[in-house]
């Protein structure tokens, strides 16, 4: 409708430029964080920051990157297989009307939606205390693999399920069993949404601080072992912002950490894009 | 090797009663110690004191308000901008929002923080007053931080409404704007709550945006501009150095948002099968 | 008994519907048998049955036996060994998602050859016998999804010939193919009926008449006559057969 026509209908007019502004809004305030931060942040990605030990002359975010990594890493080692089993189970295995599959799937659910900060309490509870592992990697890594776990168990079933019934029935017709017909067919196919599940629970961890502070613990320097406390990146920009006084080096991590955040994104659109030409 | 898959499968359910254990053992006692009443409704946390009282009704309060405020903002921009995504937004330019928005649901919540922190709070204390730290300025980052949540499940709750509504609106005369916002918005009224109500889970139990702006006094919020703790930030600020009670008073924090969070998803699930 | 399957008095269910009833039917060795009859008689069901891919639908239920050699393959037998006497065509295509070479050596390695020389040998001459070789041979490393759709299912021919059956099952094979391709698929059928068994199911008359030996007629689940496919589409002994074939209904 042309501006003129519009006029005849003033309460439609009314209501197109509300939902305008409001996606408006919605872009503007995206645009804005980042822009914000980068333009101010980039500034301070100083070569201090990436020394490989942390003092407080350089506050350097290096060994929270380290640990970042062996915290996903870890995660993704025990969530993963746990994630993708039990999807096998509920897609390939479990017969339609199975009570054990609507159970799994509403505790996945519950899983899902425990905040952060519970998740952080348990793991300490759990892993810190009574396993006696005390403020360690091992700890945080255990805990947040929990938390991912239910993100890889949706993304792999759907993955699974988006397999097409056709290829099961080739691989059968051809007398192989259902164990060969899941890893060698129905697997390979499902990588593509198994990679975007895998990716998403990345951008998790990554993100996560509530849940590491009381099982990772907060030192800021290189890890000795798995037993070794360690801050990741998410609870180092936390533990700066908080205390207030390396503003600048927390404007850095926050770079560091928004860096992430999109090329996690970047990725899991490509995977995305896979997805829909495979099918 | 089935049995291997099924043992997979059945760990998420040990989890969550491993999860149910450690925290109900952890937070329970001392909530019976404390008493159930004076434990939810007392209007003191003072841990530290002699003798020191644990009423975490504060936190309660904080937590509802700065929840209450941020759906609030993030329903009325999130379902606006869910509808333009629907129903106004030309294929084109969809391709650019739909992976913006998923950008917005990826960055940590301390960045959040941080940026409410740099961004918000002067922001709010040079034009508004106060602080700026508090239920106002913790109010608007969550609205933001959930408005990914809230936008994805109200655009699919919106393009599953069969076109035949909009399109019987059309023929009747009424114009695509009305049809949309009187015909097809209230027929996906339940899958847009079922948003709101994932809203809500996410906005309960977020932390680190929220510390880093709400002010976190723990006493009864007085104003919106003034300073409030949610449950979440009681947890995280004192845990560092509870001991004893203090430490199982915090535990029992846990438990109370535990159980706030149980309800909401419990009421989730039930909307979508009720939609179903 | 020198039929190489015999079906004996099968009835099948899905859960509560019967699908089939009272099947009995004898498929003759390095014959074609083709089944027809109007869309939803049951043909898919009985040829599904053959080599047991029933068992992978919840509710199905069968009686009655159906023998290969003699054997019940309905008693205690290993069905994917079954499955691998009795191969099978389907009606859409289905090419696994990787290469045209791993594709036909997929069913080889599922049955324990490892060899590299012996599979590449295997590959050849599946390729060749559902003659696709020279279409192919230069790209055997592609994607088999990149191929047409009349390639891809001479791929799956060749893909079932690999694992060396005695029978091969086909399910309409030529019902999403152009003229040309459903020709080179006719061909192939009739050069592999001298090693092999075969029983299509096809919707086209004239099919049947050009490469089929036997023909079964169905209706309702029932198998309403079978006969030399010559006899049955010029002198049908029974009503409805003369109504089906002549397209007063179907
Ligand atoms: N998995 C199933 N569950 C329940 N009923 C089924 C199933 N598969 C087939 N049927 C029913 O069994 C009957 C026979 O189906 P079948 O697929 O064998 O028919 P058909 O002769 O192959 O038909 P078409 O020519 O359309 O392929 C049909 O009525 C069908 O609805
Ligand atoms: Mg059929």
């Amino acid at each position: 409708m042309t501006l003129k026509m519009y006029l005849k209908y003033p309460f439609s007019l009314f209501l197109r430029t509300v939902v305008v502004l409001a996606t408006a809004v919605t872009c503007f305030t995206l645009l804005f964080l980042i822009g914000y931060i980068l333009i101010k942040g980039i500034p301070y990605l100083s070569l201090d920051l990436f020394s490989w030990t942390y003092n407080s002359e350089n506050v350097s975010f290096m060994p929270s990157i380290v640990n970042t990594i062996i915290m996903v890493i870890g995660a993704l080692l025990i969530s993963v297989p746990f994630g993708i089993f039990s999807a096998i189970y509920l897609v390939e295995y479990a017969k339609r009307g199975n009570k054990m599959v609507g159970v799994i799937r509403i505790t996945a659910e519950t899983l899902a939606g425990i905040p952060s900060i519970v998740y952080g309490l348990f793991g300490m509870l759990f892993f810190v205390t009574t396993l006696k592992m005390g403020y360690s990697l091992l700890a945080g890594i255990f805990t947040v693999a929990i938390m991912i776990l239910p993100l890889m168990m949706r993304t792999t079933e759907e993955a699974l399920k988006s397999v097409p019934d056709i290829f099961r029935e080739g691989s059968f017709g051809l007398g192989a069993g259902k164990l060969r017909t899941v890893f060698r067919i129905v697997l390979p196919t499902a990588i593509p949404g198994i990679l975007a599940g895998i990716i998403l629970s990345i951008g998790r961890i990554v993100g996560e601080t509530a849940a590491l502070i009381y099982t990772a613990g907060t030192v800021a320097e290189l890890p000795k072992n798995l037993l070794s406390s360690g801050r990741t990146l998410s609870v180092h920009m936390y533990a700066l912002s908080k205390e207030g006084l390396h503003t600048d080096q927390a404007y850095a991590t926050a770079v560091m950490l928004l860096g992430i955040v999109l090329l996690i994104n970047m990725l899991s659109t490509m995977m995305a894009k896979k997805i829909e030409k495979k099918s | 090797m089935e049995g291997v898959f099924l043992g997979a499968a059945l760990f998420s359910i040990f989890a969550v009663i491993l999860i149910c254990v450690f925290l109900f053992a952890g937070g329970l006692p001392a909530i019976g110690k404390i008493g159930v009443f004076s434990f939810l409704f007392g209007t003191e946390w003072s841990p530290t004191d002699e003798p020191a009282s644990f009423g975490i009704f504060p936190m309660i309060l904080g937590s509802l308000y700065v929840t209450a405020g941020a759906i609030l903002i993030g329903v009325s921009i999130g379902v606006l901008t869910a509808v333009f995504m629907a129903s106004f937004c030309p294929p084109r330019l969809h391709k650019i929002l739909k992976p913006a928005i998923d950008i917005l649901a990826g960055i940590p919540s301390v960045v959040y923080g941080f940026f409410g922190l740099v961004v918000l709070v002067p922001f709010v204390r040079v034009y508004l007053g106060g602080s700026g730290s508090g239920i106002l300025t913790a109010s608007v980052l969550l609205g933001i931080m959930i408005l990914p949540t809230i936008i994805g499940v109200a655009e699919s709750a919106l393009r599953a409404v069969p076109s035949s509504y909009y399109e019987g609106a059309l023929a009747l005369g009424a114009t695509h704007e009305r049809s949309i916002f009187f015909v097809v918005l209230p027929a996906a009224t339940s899958g847009v709550m079922a948003g709101v109500v994932l809203g809500i889970g996410r906005a309960i139990g977020e932390t680190m945006a929220v510390i880093l702006v709400a002010g976190n006094q723990a006493r009864i919020p007085n104003g919106i501009l003034n300073g409030a703790r949610t449950l979440t930030s009681n947890i995280v600020l004192e845990m560092g150095y509870a001991a004893d009670l203090h430490r199982e008073a915090l535990i029992g924090t846990g438990v109370v948002l535990f159980v706030f969070i149980l309800i909401i998803n419990l009421s989730f699930s039930y909307m979508k099968r009720v939609k179903r | 008994m020198t039929a190489k399957i015999n079906i004996k008095n099968v009835n099948l269910f899905y859960t509560q519907f019967q699908a089939l009833k009272k099947v009995n039917l004898d498929i003759e060795k390095n014959e074609i048998t083709a089944f027809i009859g109007p869309s939803g008689c049951g043909k898919s069901t009985l040829l599904k049955s053959l080599n047991r891919m029933n068992d992978l639908i919840e509710g199905c239920r069968i009686e009655g036996e159906i023998l290969l050699d003699g054997q019940n393959i309905y008693g205690k037998i290993d069905v994917n060994a079954l499955r691998k006497r009795v191969g099978m065509v389907f009606q859409k295509p289905n090419p696994f998602p990787m290469s045209i070479y791993e594709n036909v050596a997929y069913g080889p390695k599922t049955h324990g050859i490892r060899s590299k020389v012996k599979l590449d040998e295997i590959v050849e001459t599946s390729l060749k016998n559902a003659a696709i070789w020279d279409e192919l041979k230069d790209r055997l490393k592609k994607n088999a999804l990149s191929l047409s759709g009349g390639q891809q299912q001479r791929l799956c021919v060749a893909r079932a010939l690999a694992v060396e059956p005695e029978v091969l099952l086909m399910d309409e094979p030529t019902s999403a193919l152009d003229p040309i391709s459903t020709a080179k698929i006719e061909d192939l059928v009739l050069e592999l009926k001298k090693k092999y068994t075969i029983v299509i199911v096809t919707h086209n008359m004239q099919q049947a008449t050009r490469i089929s030996d036997k023909t079964a007629f169905f209706l309702l689940g029932e198998m309403i006559e079978f006969n030399e496919t010559e006899t049955l589409f010029s002198i049908p002994k029974d009503k409805r057969t003369e109504d089906y074939i002549t397209g007063r209904f179907g």
